[in-house]
């Protein structure tokens, strides 16, 4: 349920061009009515739980549009990206925790996370500019893992990040002198932590969205699609293919390190061990899996590989209740389940489950010949990164 | 000879892959508004001078100028704001990409819009886009794609995707073109219509510099050529005065002049 309604707003934005604009603005209303009440029916129907995994759709979807930059419109393979999660993540936790004993604030922090991740992400580019596919993707990697043990090591001489016991007691996102970790009301209607996070997730996400997509249907965009086609004829386009990958890296990096800083204050707490490869795959699996380079398909991937798992919990007692026992560890079943879907979709949607496919240029033609002119003209984004 | 003035000077260029001399002391200078052949066998090195001017491949020696502007040592994406544009032997165009885009692209050179100008979309931003999104149409009108405007680059037939190239690299607006081959597998009426595209970009004052290998083409479209064989300059004149040399009969035919005037005759191909 949970991952139909955050899925709403793309949804509406594809039904919009084909229907007339009463319909369209209908169906706006509708997604920003779930998008707005969605905690609510969400806690009413599902329980408090499902609140928690909304609010992680939202900073997963985040995460994933930021690779999306980096993979889906870049054609660079990372598979290091959660480096840039980790370095938001501790920014926030090292510069609001009794660690240091330091509480910046919060409107300081996210900007400073999104700036020292992009610097990151130079960081990781700049030796990285010449190399392509299977040889980028393993000093990624390797990067993803320099990060993660720097990380896990950097508690001696001096302490810095405290080692493998994380950091602890981070402060919550205050917005305006509201906390998010407390409970508000406003009239009858109370607001408990979760909601707090999800609002303000939400307009984060929005935000990324409304840059990515920005970002996309631009001369930035274009030129990123050129390098992802063929990076050679980019630059004999007058492409800078340099400054371009760098570019691609740092906005995905920072994405992914603004969503590092949510994540920090969230969790309440930070450790090296949740920014580990496999943290990274699942990452690039949400933009594979949904549609690389399509920013709709990348929020269905993040909203279907958060939910899905959370969803197979209920495989345990569904079994208890059935059989008296439980004869499949739901744990288990998760891992083989997702690796089951991952083959199926590359074996019958190569191109991701929702890819901004030829099809939709042709619906595009048709309109500007109708003469209704389209806002600009569509980058198609369902290839796969170059060799 | 009294040569008007010179927009493209090749120096002495020298490239070696390996033990393959590919390129050794070529200078040749093509003059502003005219449209420069470079022939030669396969394997000659045309294409890899052709790589030397973009600035894909640094030369072991000698230099380019451009308009007395040195091309060489500048990264490839300069070399095209300088005003060189070029297509490539086997197309290569952005095939998930539409014709229009891929013809916006190529004016990466010539427009300004950043990453923050991307996000805020501010009205500079938009009227660019819109200028650009107009003079790509303009473009795919005068090579004849216009009708394919919205289809990706990959779907379109040989010949078009040939042209489509050519209006990525006029995109930029350069001062000189340089085609790779554009006649190869094209059949004669698209020839013709190739024919009059060049003339066309000669008229309107664009320098041409091409490869081909369709010496009628090459001779009735050049106002000078070159002709390069194992890397080496070995004529270089007006298309009638290069026909009779025998030099390029002989890398031609890979025999003695014997008879000469009788061989020039054919087609030296």
């Amino acid at each position: 349920m949970p991952e139909a309604r955050s899925a709403a707003p793309p949804a509406a934005s594809r039904a919009g061009p084909a229907g007339s604009p009463l319909a369209r603005s209908v169906l706006s209303v509708l997604a920003i009515a779930a998008l707005l009440l969605a905690p609510f029916l969400v806690d009413a129907l599902l329980g408090r739980a499902w609140v928690r995994v909304l609010d992680l759709v939202m900073l997963y979807t985040m995460l994933a549009l930021g690779l999306n930059i980096v993979v889906g419109f870049a054609g660079l393979l990372d598979l290091g990206y959660i480096a840039f999660f980790a370095v938001g993540a501790y920014l926030y936790a090292l510069c609001a925790s009794p660690h240091f004993g330091l509480h910046l604030p919060f409107w300081l922090l996210l900007p400073a996370a999104a700036l020292v991740a992009g610097l990151f992400g130079m960081l990781l580019g700049a030796p990285t500019l010449k190399l392509r596919g299977d040889y980028l993707a393993i000093v990624t990697l390797g990067f993803g893992e320099i990060i993660r043990i720097f990380l896990n090591n950097l508690n001696a001489p001096v302490n810095l990040t405290n080692g493998p016991q994380g950091i602890t007691l981070i402060r919550p996102i205050e917005v305006a002198g509201v906390s998010m970790a407390k409970m508000h009301s406003i009239g009858p209607v109370s607001f408990p932590s979760l909601y707090n996070y999800y609002y303000l997730f939400l307009v984060l996400t929005l935000l990324v969205i409304f840059v990515s997509a920005r970002l996309q249907h631009s001369r930035v965009g274009r030129a990123w699609v050129a390098i992802r086609e063929d990076e050679l004829a980019a630059s004999a386009s007058g492409v800078n293919t340099r400054n371009l990958k760098l570019l691609a890296f740092a906005m995905g990096a920072s994405f992914g390190g603004i969503a590092g800083s949510l994540y920090a204050s969230f969790q309440g707490f930070v450790s090296p061990e949740s920014f580990g490869l496999m943290e990274s795959i699942m990452v690039l699996c949400m933009v594979v899996l949904g549609g690389m380079g399509n920013i709709r398909g990348v929020v269905l991937g993040a909203a279907l590989l958060v939910t899905l798992p959370e969803a197979l919990r209920y495989i345990g007692p569904l079994q208890r209740s059935l059989f008296g026992q439980v004869h499949v560890e739901p744990s288990d079943l998760r891992l083989l389940l997702f690796g089951v879907a991952l083959v199926l979709v590359m074996r019958w949607r190569p191109a991701g489950l929702w890819p901004s496919a030829v099809r939709r240029r042709e619906f595009v033609a048709a309109r500007a010949a109708a003469g209704d002119m389209p806002g600009g003209p569509g980058i198609s984004t369902d290839g796969k990164p170059s060799p | 000879m009294t040569a008007p003035e010179t927009l493209l000077s090749v120096q002495g260029i020298s490239k070696a892959f390996g033990g393959v001399q590919a390129l050794s002391g070529v200078s040749i200078s093509v003059a502003r508004g005219s449209v420069y052949g470079l022939i030669g066998p396969n394997g000659a090195g045309k294409t890899t001078l052709f790589n030397v001017i973009t600035g894909l491949i640094a030369p072991d020696a000698g230099c380019c100028t451009l308009d007395g502007r040195r091309l060489t040592g500048e990264p490839v994406h300069r070399v095209v704001q300088m005003g060189i544009a070029r297509t490539f032997q086997n197309i290569r165009l952005f095939h998930q990409m539409s014709a229009l885009e891929n013809v916006m692209v190529g004016m990466h050179a010539r427009s300004r819009t950043g990453a923050l100008g991307a996000i805020l979309r501010t009205r500079t931003v938009r009227e660019e886009e819109a200028r650009l999104e107009a003079d790509a149409h303009a473009l795919l009108e005068r090579v004849g794609v216009e009708a394919h405007a919205n289809d990706p680059a990959g779907s379109l037939p040989y010949g078009l995707q040939r042209r489509l190239e050519i209006a990525r690299a006029l995109a930029s607006r350069p001062n000189m073109v340089a085609l790779d081959e554009p006649a190869a597998g094209m059949n004669a009426s698209e020839t013709a219509s190739l024919r009059e595209l060049i003339v066309g970009l000669r008229d309107g004052g664009t320098t041409v510099l091409l490869i081909e290998h369709d010496v009628r083409l090459v001779m009735g479209l050049c106002d000078r050529v070159a002709v390069l064989d194992h890397g080496q300059l070995i004529a270089e004149g007006v298309p009638a005065q290069v026909q009779a040399d025998p030099a390029v009969i002989e890398a031609y035919l890979g025999a003695p002049a014997a008879e000469p005037g009788a061989r020039a005759a054919g087609r030296p191909h």
